[in-house]
């Protein structure tokens, strides 16, 4: 069967922009209870774990060693410098050259 | 003031646009494989703007899912950007409303926990610029793929991935630095999403929606809970 790909692009647009429109849309006409203010104000940190947790360390599927070395690397970096640009960069480097030497 | 937020928004982007592009890529290589134009797999990338739901899609499509099955899966997917979109609308100054549908488009799990990790009420021309820098990325990125494929050795792409991952820790870091709260919640997140991922029960998307959602409660009770003790304290 071929796939009319243009509805699914639409229907996709749909369900993905509304979640993300429609807080803001609420927001400029209700006013939030502190506790739900409070709620949202640990998204941040509570997304930031689990964006990291489990998946950083398999994210180069096959060589997982390269990849724990590179977050390693992010984790000390940035420990010492501010620096994000740099931080990502050596990750990759570094990742990329553990990748390089194991081969493949 | 506006060349502020030029410099802030795009300095920002950069570390995502540089993750972002070799992910495009691979969605652009990808959709030949299953079958979609270049036209088309331009259109997903800068209409749907998703990475993990266009890859998902591409899958769906060569496996003869439904129409229905797919929209369904990109929506469980993608409600995590709900809770991203809530908790960054009480960061924003007033803002003129036209410019909100546009700043909600490039919500993204990288985009929300850049802006996140800055101090005080965000602009929204910070915002436009950050979108922009990650987004021309990403549309790049994929037409780039499309036309010439592994361009980049593999091993090279795969590392670049690394590099989100990376920007992540690099967010983190420094709010570790700072409060034992924010540590313990981080980490707690990370155990619970882990837990929840590989007990296999929660469908792919709901598991990081649970996970926040728990973790964030748990800090607002956490949050009560130590203030009733310093008001006891205070009493005392």
């Amino acid at each position: 069967m071929r796939y009319n790909i243009l509805a699914i692009i639409l229907g996709m647009f749909m369900v993905t922009y509304i979640p993300r429109y429609l807080p803001f849309f609420i927001s400029q006409n209700l006013h939030f209870p502190k506790r739900l203010k409070s709620f949202l104000s640990y998204i941040p940190v509570a997304a930031l774990g689990a964006l990291i947790l489990p998946d950083a360390f398999f994210s180069m599927g096959d060589k997982p060693l390269a990849s724990t070395l590179g977050i390693i690397f992010a984790g000390i970096f940035s420990y010492f410098y501010k620096n994000i640009f740099i931080t990502v960069v050596g990750a990759i480097s570094v990742t990329y050259l553990v990748a390089s030497c194991l081969g493949g | 003031m506006k060349t502020e937020s030029l410099k802030d928004g795009v300095r920002s982007g950069l570390p995502i646009a540089m993750g972002y592009f070799p992910i495009a890529m691979t969605f652009g290589v990808l959709s030949k494989t299953a079958g979609v134009s270049m036209g088309e797999s331009f259109l997903f990338s800068a209409i749907v703007y998703a990475g993990a739901s266009q890859f998902m899609a591409l899958n769906m499509i060569m496996i003869g899912s439904s129409f229905t099955q797919i929209l369904i899966a990109t929506l469980l997917l993608n409600l995590r950007h709900f809770l991203m979109s809530a908790s960054l609308s009480q960061r924003m100054k007033v803002v003129d409303k036209r410019l909100l549908p546009i700043i909600s488009f490039g919500i993204t799990d990288e985009a929300f926990s850049v802006a996140s990790a800055r101090e005080g009420d965000i602009c929204p021309l910070y915002f436009i610029f950050l979108h922009l820098t990650a987004y021309l990325s990403w549309i790049v990125g994929t037409w780039t793929g499309f036309l010439a494929g592994e361009l980049l050795p593999p091993v090279l792409t795969s590392s670049m991935v690394v590099g989100l991952y990376a920007l992540f820790v690099a967010l983190l870091v420094p709010q570790l630095k700072g409060s034992y709260r924010v540590s313990f919640l981080v980490i707690l997140s990370g155990i619970v999403n882990t837990a929840i991922k590989s007990s296999g029960y929660i469908p792919r998307g709901w598991d990081i929606v649970l996970t926040i959602t728990i973790v964030s409660a748990i800090g607002v009770l956490l949050e009560e809970k130590l203030d009733k003790e310093e008001d006891n304290i205070d009493e005392i």
